[in-house]
């Protein structure tokens, strides 16, 4: 039972653990994260059409995150080199996000709704531990080391700190030799590759792609995000802290009466409340959503 | 003054190039004639009074919507929050015409919805004022925030309690609707197009005047321009995030007035989808000014309109692929060519 809803909370949390191990690394670096839900979808769709059309869920993996890198890179270059603003081309990107996958959707596939059956990773195998069963997908056990990953890159390595000296004092970190639009262009392109391998897992996970999948999970990883204060570990904890609410909700459903939109509220009245500093004051890096 | 012309002009431009060279590319790779797919779109929007009544529909609502953007932005605060106040707007008008006994004077039942639609629309937006002046929470994350949470609670209430069984929306109200257009106008018979139009246009002049006219509205631009030396110069900053952010998400609520009251007399989940992030686009194309977002409504509703007067010839999806493509680019050039023009006066000048 207790194993069963671990299994499962983790299963839920792996977009958001993936999209916000790659949020997380473009805010520090000062370039704002609303892209997430539009990274995320993205990464579904390039994962279904790469799955369906090589054959192979690594070749959906291996899609999915350049279809990520693409959106990344237009974001990076909207706002770094040309200085669009980071909320306005956030927006626009989840908007052409959306636009772009039904598009070719239709064109693919002939639907406004899903693409046929594609190859995933196995599913679990009756009789084997629901633990060893999440390992069936390498999404999962590679969505749980994403934020530790993350983490050691931001504190440990030299880059990690380059990072966080464009993100707090952009003109500091240039006066020391840091070429910030390199160093920004690159953590913008990690959290497209990241949240796409968030989307990649949504899509091989359920074995097709559907319109508008990501519903709504780049916005609760941001919100991951924002409640661990842009700290990666702390906001990999979030991820699971929210998974675990939904994962607590789909087994109560039907018997206990806590309607689930009240569940769905859980994330955004606690990064509200986090935001508010009621109990510990979220402060985002100093020069985030500023141009160099 | 030629270069503020160039300015004010820029986007619209922009807008227009970007939306037909990647619509050209799109309608390309499917094999027709971007002539007569573009042709076609301007007979389905423009060339018809349905088609052309139907552009009027959504103008009125994004019109409210890109009005709730600007008045933000003027006050340099971003509120994201248009689609959750949107609905909030939409839903409280029609509990307000559902709550009014039938037969109730037009008089009395029109002013008591739409005032229900705006109070609604300025409570969700006086909440994310009140977290930014007081709690220094910023207004961009509270807004998306909100949007979530105001959207599942207006779920929930509609999915356990007011909906007509096996739907998702209200029983019609019963007091308060608004007349179709078509009423007068017979060419628009059949279209969405209302009289909440002429709410939307009062609401553009209405913000004008406020801005240009009004100390508050200077108060508001001054802060939006520097807040630190409105701060000094005796200005409240905080009070007039709070004021903007409530008139903001009031506009925003008064579309809401546009589906229920003036189209489908009651409140059905999700109605409000997609045009409040739309509204940032209207607000960035007509450059924050009134008149600008009027004009740059109708470019949007016609977009959105004509997606569904193209789909025999090219997935109608493309209107959603050139809209998010417009954003970007409008977003890209703008600061980008306004830095080249002042540099070139600047080197005029010298």
């Amino acid at each position: 039972m207790i194993l069963a809803f671990l299994s499962q909370t983790i299963r839920i949390a792996i977009p958001y653990l993936f999209a916000a191990a790659g949020g997380t690394v473009a805010e520090r670096s000062g370039v704002i994260s609303l892209t997430l839900e539009g990274f995320l979808l993205t990464g579904a769709f390039g994962a279904a059409l790469g799955s369906y059309y090589g054959h192979s869920a690594w070749i959906g993996v291996a899609c999915g995150l350049a279809a990520g890198l693409v959106f990344g890179v237009i974001h990076g270059i909207a706002t770094i080199r040309y200085r669009a603003d980071q909320v306005v081309s956030g927006i626009a990107i989840n908007l052409l996000a959306i636009g772009v996958t039904r598009y070719f959707l239709h064109l693919a596939f002939g639907s406004s709704s899903n693409s046929p059956r594609v190859a995933g990773f196995t599913t679990v195998v009756k009789g084997e531990g629901l633990i060893a069963g999440l390992l069936h997908d390498p999404l999962i056990p590679l969505g749980l080391v994403a934020i530790p990953a993350v983490a050691w890159a931001m504190y440990r390595t030299p880059f990690g700190l380059r990072i966080r000296a464009v993100g707090e004092h952009p003109t500091a970190a240039r006066t020391i030799g840091i070429r910030v639009a390199r160093v920004r262009y690159i953590a913008v392109a990690v959290s497209g590759m990241l949240a796409g391998l968030g989307g990649a897992y949504l899509a091989l996970d359920q074995h097709q792609f559907t319109d508008n999948m990501s519903a709504g999970r780049g916005y609760i990883a941001l919100a991951a995000m924002i409640f661990g204060n842009w700290d990666p570990m702390r906001g990999g904890l979030a991820c699971l802290l929210f998974a675990a609410a939904e994962a607590a909700q789909i087994n109560l459903q039907g018997t206990h009466g806590i309607p689930s939109q009240f569940v769905q509220m859980i994330p955004y009245v606690l990064t509200i409340i986090a935001l508010a500093g009621v109990v510990g004051k979220s402060t985002p890096p100093a020069a985030l959503g500023r141009a160099e | 003054m030629r270069a503020r012309v160039g300015e004010a002009l820029l986007p619209p431009i922009v807008a227009l190039l970007v939306a037909l060279v990647v619509g050209d590319i799109l309608i390309l790779s499917v094999g027709q004639s971007p002539a007569d797919v573009w042709a076609l779109l301007l007979r389905g929007t423009w060339g018809n009074a349905y088609g052309f009544g139907q552009v009027l529909y959504k103008t009125t609502t994004l019109t409210c919507t890109g009005l709730c953007v600007a008045i933000g932005l003027r006050a340099g605060l971003f509120n994201i929050g248009g689609e959750g106040q949107l609905a909030a707007g939409g839903f409280a008008a029609a509990l307000a015409g559902l709550a009014l006994p039938a037969g109730t004077p037009l008089g009395i039942a029109l002013p008591a919805c739409i005032a229900a639609a705006l109070a609604a629309g300025a409570v969700t937006g006086w909440v994310p004022g009140i977290l930014r002046a007081r709690f220094g929470a910023h207004e961009v994350i509270t807004t998306i925030m909100f949007n979530f949470i105001i959207l599942a609670l207006l779920n929930w209430a509609i999915s356990t309690t007011l909906r007509v069984p096996e739907t998702l929306h209200t029983r019609a109200v019963h007091a308060g609707a608004i007349a179709p257009l078509g009423d007068v106008l017979p060419a628009f018979h059949g279209s969405a197009a209302n009289w909440s139009l002429v709410l939307s246009l009062a609401a553009a002049a209405a913000m004008w005047w406020y801005l240009f006219r009004t100390r508050a509205g200077y108060d508001l631009r001054a802060v939006g321009l520097q807040p630190d030396a409105a701060e000094s110069g005796g200005i409240a900053v905080g009070r007039v995030w709070v004021r903007a952010l409530t008139l903001s998400g009031a506009l925003a609520g008064l579309g809401g007035v546009n589906f229920v009251l003036g189209y489908k007399h009651y409140y059905e989940d999700g109605f409000a989808t997609g045009a409040g992030f739309l509204g940032i686009a209207v607000a960035l194309v007509g450059r924050n000014t009134p008149a600008g977002i009027v004009l740059a409504s109708i470019f949007f509703a016609t977009l959105s309109q004509g997606g569904l007067a193209i789909n025999a010839l090219v997935p109608k999806t493309m209107v959603d692929v050139l809209q998010g493509a417009v954003i970007i680019a409008v977003a890209a050039s703008v600061p980008e060519v306004r830095r080249v023009m002042r540099r070139r006066a600047r080197s005029a000048a010298t």
